[in-house]
């Protein structure tokens, strides 16, 4: 296929994939809908119990099959989704014949990507996480759309200070890095959530909405604590590798760059949430609410600082 | 920090049970000392670390763009000022940002050392003993067994050393540690944390950075008179710099189809003043690296050339002036030349405003520029004469005319026109300004930082000390063998305890199930010459 084919292609796929991830959503939602309340019960336990594991137990016990069998097809659309969502990469990547993260739309589409495969890899090995597909998949369906309406750019050549391995090497790191904190971040937004809810059950209230059918918030703050640990080392050599690069770059390995600042107020947040977590006082709540502001961050960083800021990363392409 | 006491009223009668004063004072401190070097305190001051580096990104920094922040007070007369003496136009050297770095190492320095110390007594000191009730920890269970005591817990323990714990026995019990490079990690880290810090300064300190154009054939030496713009640190000694000279001998920047950049290079030569010197190329993503010190060429531009001709005669030929892009994506390019000297008596001075399009198109009188590449380069100039104030002694930049002379009328204008190269205009006093062609420039920035090798070599040993904390786990392993009632078999009680990982239950179930599995095998197997029951307890 020749570049420009390759180019409409992954053009294609973008529709694809988010048509695709919009399905699973509503796939996900009939799954909510259709699923039996018994869950719950499950949920309060998972929340209290002292050994604090995942939940594991596989939701088809508790749940209708019918909810069981919205379960299933929207795992597979999602899962379908980023097949070609993968697409999307690939197909841009041969048609520029370079790594297809150069601009701002083919950062973002991998980040949200990234995103996606880590929820998918979460739900596969404990499908009790499943339940929050809609909450993962509802605000991936929104950046997708947001990405291909203000940020898109045709496939083209990279600017001479991209042409460098540290592309391969700073960038994917970003990339994943920001993926796992997105996951992260929704996981804690959907912890706070969670918290609220079981309080207003706790104190005798019948609140009968969604939030019954997420799984327990203990879960829920483990995700967020696990994906940011893991989240963190893989910031942490990203500021480092784009360090090096700047000192091949731009001539300093630290200039307070706009981007640079940004990066490292992230780091900053990150490294407050993982000692909130373990500090007396900041347990639970607050820390859930650090987590989010690094989230918060992180788009802030993404987004503000790429089109508003003049800086050094002005490689949005974003006309 | 230092804390002084109030003073004190001398009080007439102190009560017996008050305190001294001094021990008063070392209350306070060591209070305020554990207050500082509190976890919560730590999360506070990186709170504020991120909040206070906000206005570092929001507004222009005199460290980044001394233009942007004299824009800045241009736009906003009455406000900027009162930023200015927050240090809010260089909040990274500012005090208050310094404060809050300083206050947080000095928290984690105090949080750090003791369980530095801590931990190094721990690596010596033999895992602790059992707890009275093993079935209380988080993960603990029974396992029965035919074997007696003794070889019961010999299996675990060697169960547990092929798992690298160290393990320690004691009387029908046993006590089994590993993970100690966590806590070793999180050290590694915290103290990485200050050697990077230290980096940091020593570079700032002891590092200096010089910026220069340079048009094809000439060059520059290293020397802070030199350059257009230079920063130094405090301990820099400007008769200590290396020295080198550089020459840019050919510039070449390359395009894509659709006129994307795809690479700047130049090719220099370069050596000590005097001596034969290499030749290199360098550009960009690929700096010249000395021996301490790195050469980058960091732009480029167009330096037209002209050639100016008096009526009578006498001429400056081909004087080339560094134009300054405007537009990267054209190469539009604007600047000055300025010609003081052509008549002695120095009145009637000349000055020409000029914009270079390496690709030029002119439309209704208009040029504009439409691609970088040197295709069919022209200028735009505006003639000026008078008086251009060279010799006042206010500094004046060499890119652009004084709009201030033009409106006071020391300069006036004497005709304007767009040239292509071979083109003259010709003045109303008969003088005429030739284009006669151009040369390539390029910015090259000299650096000198001592302490980036120690930066690099801290964030190696942060990420190492992160990745241990983050990925290994503590682990101790605690088993109590006793008789078990009735027929002489014996009854293991197991127990862990983890730090670092939420989910130990199916670690601990695959650990039970292994030590029942080895149990089972040597009580079929004979019995191997291992240690036996009345070994004194070992600590490895």
């Amino acid at each position: 296929m020749s570049p420009d084919e390759l180019a409409s292609l992954s053009d294609s796929l973008f529709s694809i994939s988010i048509a695709l991830y919009s399905l699973a959503m509503v796939a996900f939602s009939a799954q909510l809908a259709f699923g039996r309340r018994a869950a719950r019960t499950r949920e309060l336990v998972g929340a209290g119990g002292p050994a604090g594991e995942l939940p594991t137990e596989a939701p088809a016990a508790a749940e209708g099959g019918r909810g069981r069998r919205w379960g299933t097809v929207a795992m597979v659309l999602a899962a379908l989704g980023a097949v070609a969502h993968g697409g999307v990469l690939v197909a841009r990547g041969l048609a520029a014949d370079r790594l297809p993260w150069g601009n701002m739309y083919e950062f973002s589409t991998a980040t949200v990507f990234v995103a996606v495969v880590a929820y998918l890899v979460f739900a596969l090995r404990a499908p009790g996480l499943r339940h929050i597909g809609l909450f993962v998949l509802a605000p991936v369906v929104l950046s997708m759309v947001l990405i291909g309406l203000f940020l898109y750019a045709e496939a083209g050549p990279l600017v001479a200070a991209l042409r460098s391995y540290w592309l391969a090497i700073h960038v994917s790191t970003a990339i994943i890095g920001f993926g796992v904190f997105f996951v992260s971040g929704i996981a804690s937004v959907l912890y706070l959530a969670a918290t609220r809810h079981e309080e207003r059950v706790a104190a005798g209230e019948r609140p009968g909405s969604l939030l019954s059918r997420l799984p327990g918030a203990a879960a829920l703050d483990r995700v967020a604590h696990r994906t940011a640990v893991f989240g963190f080392p893989i910031w942490t050599f990203t500021v480092i590798a784009g360090a090096i690069w700047a000192e091949a770059a731009w001539g300093r390995f630290w200039g307070w760059d706009p981007k640079e600042t940004w990066a490292f107020i992230a780091w900053v947040v990150y490294a407050a949430y993982l000692h909130a977590r373990t500090t007396a006082g900041w347990r639970g709540t607050p820390a859930a609410w650090v987590n989010v502001v690094g989230l918060g961050v992180m788009i802030f960083n993404l987004t503000f600082v790429n089109m508003v800021s003049t800086g050094l990363h002005s490689y949005a392409g974003v006309n | 920090m230092t804390i002084t006491a109030p003073p004190r009223p001398p009080a007439a009668a102190p009560p017996p049970a008050r305190p001294s004063s001094g021990r008063r004072v070392a209350g306070l401190l060591l209070r305020w000392w554990r207050r500082l070097t509190a976890m919560r305190t730590a999360i506070v001051l990186l709170f504020l670390l991120a909040l206070a580096a906000v206005p570092g990104s929001l507004l222009p920094q005199r460290s980044l763009s001394q233009n942007n922040v004299n824009q800045y007070f241009a736009d906003h007369p009455s406000l900027a000022p009162v930023l200015d003496r927050l240090y809010l136009f260089d909040v990274f050297s500012s005090p208050w940002f310094a404060a809050v770095y300083l206050l947080l190492f000095v928290s984690l320095i105090g949080c750090v050392l003791p369980r530095g110390l801590e931990h190094y007594r721990a690596m010596r000191a033999a895992p602790p003993p059992a707890p009275r009730n093993l079935l209380r920890l988080p993960d603990a269970g029974e396992l029965p067994t035919a074997l007696p005591a003794g070889q019961a817990l010999d299996v675990v323990e060697e169960e547990l050393r092929v798992r690298r714990f160290r393990v320690v026995r004691r009387e029908g019990e046993l006590s089994a540690e590993k993970g100690y490079l966590k806590e070793t990690g999180n050290l590694l880290f915290h103290l990485s944390l200050v050697a990077l810090l230290l980096g940091l300064a020593g570079g700032k300190l002891w590092g200096y950075e010089g910026s220069i154009l340079v048009t094809e054939g000439q060059g520059f030496c290293n020397s802070f008179q030199q350059y257009d713009t230079y920063s130094a640190g405090p301990l820099v000694d400007s008769g200590d710099l290396s020295p080198l000279c550089v020459d840019l001998e050919d510039f070449r920047a390359e395009y894509e189809d659709n006129l994307t950049a795809a690479s700047f290079t130049a090719d220099i030569g370069y050596g000590a003043p005097g001596e034969e010197g290499r030749t290199t190329t360098i550009g960009v993503n690929d700096p010249l690296r000395l021996d301490g010190d790195r050469v980058y060429t960091t732009g480029h531009g167009f330096s037209p050339t002209f050639t100016v001709t008096r009526p009578d005669g006498t001429s400056l030929e081909d004087v080339s002036v560094p134009f300054l892009p405007s537009d990267q994506a054209t190469m539009a390019s604007q600047g000055a030349l300025k010609v003081p000297d052509l008549r002695p008596d120095g009145e009637d001075q000349l000055a020409v405003e000029g914009f270079f399009a390496p690709t030029g198109l002119v439309q209704g009188g208009v040029l504009t520029s439409v691609d970088p590449r040197p295709l069919a380069p022209q200028v735009a100039l505006v003639a000026y004469q008078g008086y251009l104030g060279l010799d006042s002694g206010i500094p004046q930049s060499v890119y652009s005319l004084d709009s201030a002379q033009i409106d006071r009328g020391s300069l006036t204008e004497v005709g304007s026109a767009n040239l292509s190269v071979g083109e003259a205009m010709t003045l109303p006093d008969g003088t005429t300004i030739a284009f006669t062609g151009y040369r390539q420039f390029a910015a090259f920035q000299y650096s000198h930082d001592p302490g980036q090798l120690w930066v690099l070599g801290s964030s190696i040993a942060l990420l190492t000390g992160l990745l241990g904390m983050l990925l290994l786990r503590r682990e101790r392993v605690f088993a109590r063998a006793a008789a078990a009632p009735g027929d002489g078999g014996t009854v293991l009680t197991l127990a862990s305890i983890t730090r670092g990982s939420g989910e130990n239950a199916p670690r601990f179930a695959a650990l039970t199930d292994d030590l029942t599995n080895a149990l089972t095998a040597r009580r079929s197997a004979p019995r191997s010459p291992g240690p036996g029951p009345e070994d004194p307890p070992r600590v490895s």
